[in-house]
């Protein structure tokens, strides 16, 4: 049975309230999930006043602001800023996002921020991914063919063929789909989840890939594909307008019609 | 597998507590328990079927009860739960068939499923008392 509730370790305490210094008219509360490993306490929220005046567009730059002028140890993932390297996924107003990307004036009121939902917490905004990355592992994620290096030719692919990657090959694997299904919060371990699903299909549909059949066999579980039930909070989430949740139809229509 | 059991024991990020309901999610799990409702539903009209053999005194027993507020109250809402797994069921036939995944597109077709469930309801209710 899925325990829906948090379990006692994880219940969140209300944290430390960081004042406006600045005397600024453009103040917002900036509600920030944190944790640390060190001092043995449970999760906090702590609430930051930010001077909205002097702070870039994105909730990123609030996040580097807070950490800048509040408090230097807040912890989070980020590299490239551009929302092309999926490292700063997060939780913000309740809807998994890339924090570099989303607009801080598209959230009325206070802004909370957590981490990628139902991960075991390594530090502040960073959620342990490692499930995730094993099951991406599991479903080979690299082109299989029965060519060797000898031939020195380019396996070519029609312009049909290629846009059938298209709404698939763009996914960064930033985790906001996996973490934001709840059949996936609820079965983890088995299900495979939205984004691995989504990286299944890219190489099913791939048409130099040969081992097509192999590749839907290996999906077709009880657990690892039909845990999904078309919640459709992959696509709600996708930061990069992907649907995942289609790309699971297609593979269960596969199975279906084969 | 070291480095998976690393994090076993640290807290887990919220999930159900702070994730924000969209129209998909709150219509699947609406659906997930008027499925387990409807179950019911039907075990109780097989029961109320097997009472009309007993003969004139167990149907009548069960007649007040329907003619009462609560009853017709009961039966009311029973028509809305049909109605919608009905609606709903048909929007998750689309999505076996390949169609309808579109995020727009899904968002109509739950609006429609919500809308049509009572106007279904009010159809099936003037049906039943003749009136249409």
């Amino acid at each position: 049975m899925s325990q829906f509730s948090l379990p006692k370790n994880s219940k969140i305490l209300k944290g430390e309230f960081y004042e406006d210094k600045t005397g600024s008219d453009n103040i917002k509360k900036i509600n920030v999930y944190r944790w640390n490993p060190d001092d043995g306490r449970n999760p906090r929220v702590d609430t930051f006043e930010v001077d909205m005046n002097n702070c870039g567009p994105k909730v990123l730059d609030i996040l580097f602001k807070i950490k800048n002028e509040f408090d230097s140890s807040l912890t989070f993932r980020r590299s490239c800023a551009h929302g092309v390297c999926g490292s700063c996924a997060m939780n913000v107003d309740g809807v998994n996002t890339l924090s570099c990307i989303k607009s801080h004036s598209d959230i009325k009121g206070e802004i909370n921020i957590y981490p990628l939902p139902h991960l075991k917490v390594v530090k502040d905004l960073i959620g342990d991914l490692s499930n995730l990355y094993k099951q991406y592992e599991s479903i080979q994620p690299w082109l299989k063919t029965s060519k060797t290096k000898l031939e020195k030719e380019e396996i070519l692919q029609s312009e049909k063929d290629r846009s059938k990657l298209d709404g698939y090959y763009e996914c960064i694997l930033c985790a906001c789909c996996s973490t934001s299904c709840p059949s996936y919060w609820w079965n983890g371990e088995k299900y495979l989840g939205p984004a691995v699903l989504l990286q299944a299909y890219r190489w099913i549909a791939d048409s130099r890939d040969e081992e097509k059949k192999e590749r839907l066999k290996k999906v077709a579980d009880e657990f690892k594909l039909y845990r999904c039930h078309t919640i459709m909070n992959c696509a709600n989430s996708c930061p990069k307008g992907l649907n995942p949740a289609k790309a699971i139809g297609s593979i269960k229509k596969m199975l279906a019609s084969s | 597998m070291k480095e998976e059991k690393k994090y076993e024991k640290n807290p887990l990020t919220p999930h159900l507590q702070i994730y924000r309901w969209h129209i998909s999610s709150l219509l699947s799990i609406t659906h997930r328990i008027i499925t387990v409702v409807n179950l019911f539903a039907i075990t109780l009209i097989c029961f109320w079927i097997i009472s009309l053999y007993f003969g004139p005194t167990s149907y009548d027993a069960i007649n007040l009860f329907l003619k009462s507020y609560f009853g017709k109250f009961f039966i009311i809402s029973l028509c809305w739960s049909f109605s919608f797994h009905i609606l709903n069921e048909i929007r998750h036939l689309a999505w076996d068939l390949g169609y309808g995944f579109d995020l727009k597109v899904s968002k109509i077709t739950g609006l429609i499923t919500i809308f049509g469930s009572f106007v279904l309801t009010i159809v099936i209710y003037l049906i039943g008392k003749n009136l249409l």
